[in-house]
């Protein structure tokens, strides 16, 4: 096993329990958004998919890193403002009533 | 093109550890309500962040194919999440979920063929991090789509099944694994591929069997196989932020699947496996149980004068009140009564819309206060002094056989016990068995009545009918 490798098993481990750690306690009405809150944050894939696409060589690289940018793009972009719109709606504080 | 600016992997990677850094106060701000908004922002700049210093990389060498890309992909992603309506929010969750594992899968596949050429080059290491990329990625792609089309009723909401069906996927599973160790040890693409391909049709008969109202534990497990996904590609480009970023949502994405599972006293496997609902939506028993029993219609008159002389009303959104667009309404509603003094509370079943925290959200939207809303565990012990329990929209969560009949799929899982209320009021659109398939005995018990119609119309009428009493 590589010096790279275990560094890389350590962050896992760690990250795993850091994971699980800080969501122990969620209540249940903020479950859907904080679904949607990690679904934007597994869109750090795009980082991945901008290596790839910066570094490509064939054809067909090029096309599949494209597609990835895109897809990963969509996932960031589209997961954050989703999520904030749910959210917008809990921030909303009943005293100051206003129509849509 | 030459790198603009190219910094050292240290320096980059320095940067990945305050995204990281960022990412993860950003989760624990959203799992509590005042700072959950705050925290979305914050993870949202954190991965900006490591977006922004991905591009200074210096094995970046050309930018056109990322901005062109990145540009496509913004669009995609703002339009698609300033349009979608508040109900059709856990579907879009799905699609963004999806997309995100079809990335890694690509990841996958586009560096396993940059190294494929020359066999040998791979370690050991690389190559099976890469095939768990294309596999987890290509199983949450696939069966994101699907849970998108049956919460979007593309497709037929209820479970597919056919006899044999775990056995069909047990073999598909085993041959998944052969085409990984034949591209691990090959090296050749089209092993690759096949991989790929046969993670997707994996990822299709995975979700099938699963009916729509198990869908938001579906989604919320793929939502975490995407994180590990992620955590995987990181392995095989070793960089630091996927493995952090994939693997924190991988964690917490499986613990939120248990707490949602938990909340629909339903284990993960049950989930996955039970195809819950067909057996009592096809199967004799269930057509048995209907016949021989009553129920009582109500006119939204008589109605009306129920809730306007009660003192104690509690309303039970679900899914229904979504779909009808009717919280406007209901908020109108509530406040006529409150203002003739009836005490209105609304009760919220942890899975009542079509995601644990849907309802609140709808209702939020509406504007009706929080303090009004109840959880479960509150308002259950109110309802034996409740005079009128008006159920708009909500059908499986209500259901006494929950509590009472062993033999119902759905015993076990915690319910409002609407029921014990003086009187319940069901708007509904018709008698027909709610999202799981299964038949209501709330409907036929002595202090129950039928409300027909739209949910929004219905409440519609009863607010007219209410100012006119």
């Amino acid at each position: 096993m590589s010096m790279t490798l275990l560094n890389s098993i350590t962050v896992f481990v760690l990250a795993v329990f850091i994971g699980i750690e800080i969501i122990s306690k969620v209540p249940t009405m903020l479950h859907t958004p904080l679904m949607s809150g990690t679904n934007a944050i597994h869109g750090i894939v795009l980082v991945g998919a901008m290596l790839i696409a910066g570094s490509a060589d064939s054809d067909l690289e090029k096309a599949l890193a494209f597609v990835a940018v895109v897809f990963a793009t969509i996932n960031v972009v589209g997961g954050f403002l989703v999520t904030d719109r749910m959210l917008e709606m809990f921030k909303r504080k009943p005293s100051k009533p206003e129509s849509e | 093109m030459t790198p603009l600016l190219a910094l050292s992997q240290t320096a980059i990677n320095f940067t990945y550890l305050v995204a990281a850094v960022l990412l993860i106060v950003g989760i624990r701000r959203l799992s509590s309500p005042p700072t959950a908004r705050s925290g979305n922002w914050i993870a949202a700049v954190g991965m900006g962040i490591a977006i922004f210093f991905t591009f200074l990389d210096p094995d970046i060498t050309s930018y056109w194919l990322i901005l062109v890309g990145m540009a496509v992909g913004t669009v995609i992603g703002v339009i698609s999440a300033r349009m979608v309506r508040m109900t059709a929010m856990p579907q879009m969750v799905a699609l963004f979920n999806g997309v995100g594992g079809g990335a890694a899968a690509l990841i996958a596949a586009a560096e396993f063929h940059r190294i494929a050429p020359d066999p040998g080059h791979l370690s050991g290491d690389s190559i099976g991090a890469m095939l768990f990329s294309a596999l987890i990625g290509s199983i949450s792609f696939s069966g994101s789509l699907i849970a998108f089309g049956k919460l979007q009723e593309v497709l037929p909401g209820r479970p597919i099944t056919f006899a044999g069906q775990q056995l069909v996927n047990g073999l598909l599973f085993a041959a998944l694994l052969g085409l990984g160790v034949a591209a691990g040890s090959t090296e050749q693409g089209i092993w690759m591929m096949l991989v790929l391909l046969g993670a997707l049709l994996f990822g299709v008969m995975l979700v099938l069997p699963i009916g729509g109202a198990d869908m938001p534990v579906v989604i919320s497990l793929l939502n975490a196989f995407t994180g590990l996904a992620a955590a995987s590609a990181g392995f095989v480009l070793e960089n630091t932020a996927l493995i952090i970023g994939g693997t924190l949502v991988g964690a917490s994405g499986t613990l939120l699947t248990v707490l949602m599972g938990r909340a629909m006293n339903r284990s993960i496997a049950n989930v996955l496996f039970g195809a819950f609902g067909a057996a009592p939506a096809g199967g004799p028993t269930a057509a048995a149980a209907t016949d021989g029993k009553s129920y009582r219609e109500v006119t939204a008159d008589d109605a009306a004068v129920m809730l306007a002389y009660a003192q104690r009303v509690v309303v039970v959104p679900g899914y229904g009140l979504a779909v009808a667009q009717a919280q406007h309404a209901v908020r109108e509603l509530a406040d006529l009564l409150e203002a003739r003094g009836v005490d209105v509370k609304y009760a919220i079943h942890p899975v009542a819309g079509r995601m644990p925290g849907h309802m609140n959200v709808l209702l939020a939207e509406a504007q009706v206060p929080y303090p009004q809303l109840y959880d479960m565990d509150d308002i259950n012990p109110e309802f034996p002094r409740t005079d009128v329990a008006l159920v708009i929209g909500a059908n499986d969560v209500t259901n006494p056989a929950a509590r009472d009949n062993p033999e119902s799929p759905l015993y076990g899982m915690p319910i409002l016990n609407v029921d014990q209320a003086a009187n319940v009021v069901i708007l509904k659109r018709s008698m027909s068995p709610g999202f799981a398939g299964i038949d209501n005995d709330l409907f036929y018990e002595a202090n129950s009545a039928m409300l027909f119609g739209d949910a929004k119309s219905s409440v519609e009428k009863l607010v007219a009918a209410v100012k006119a009493a």
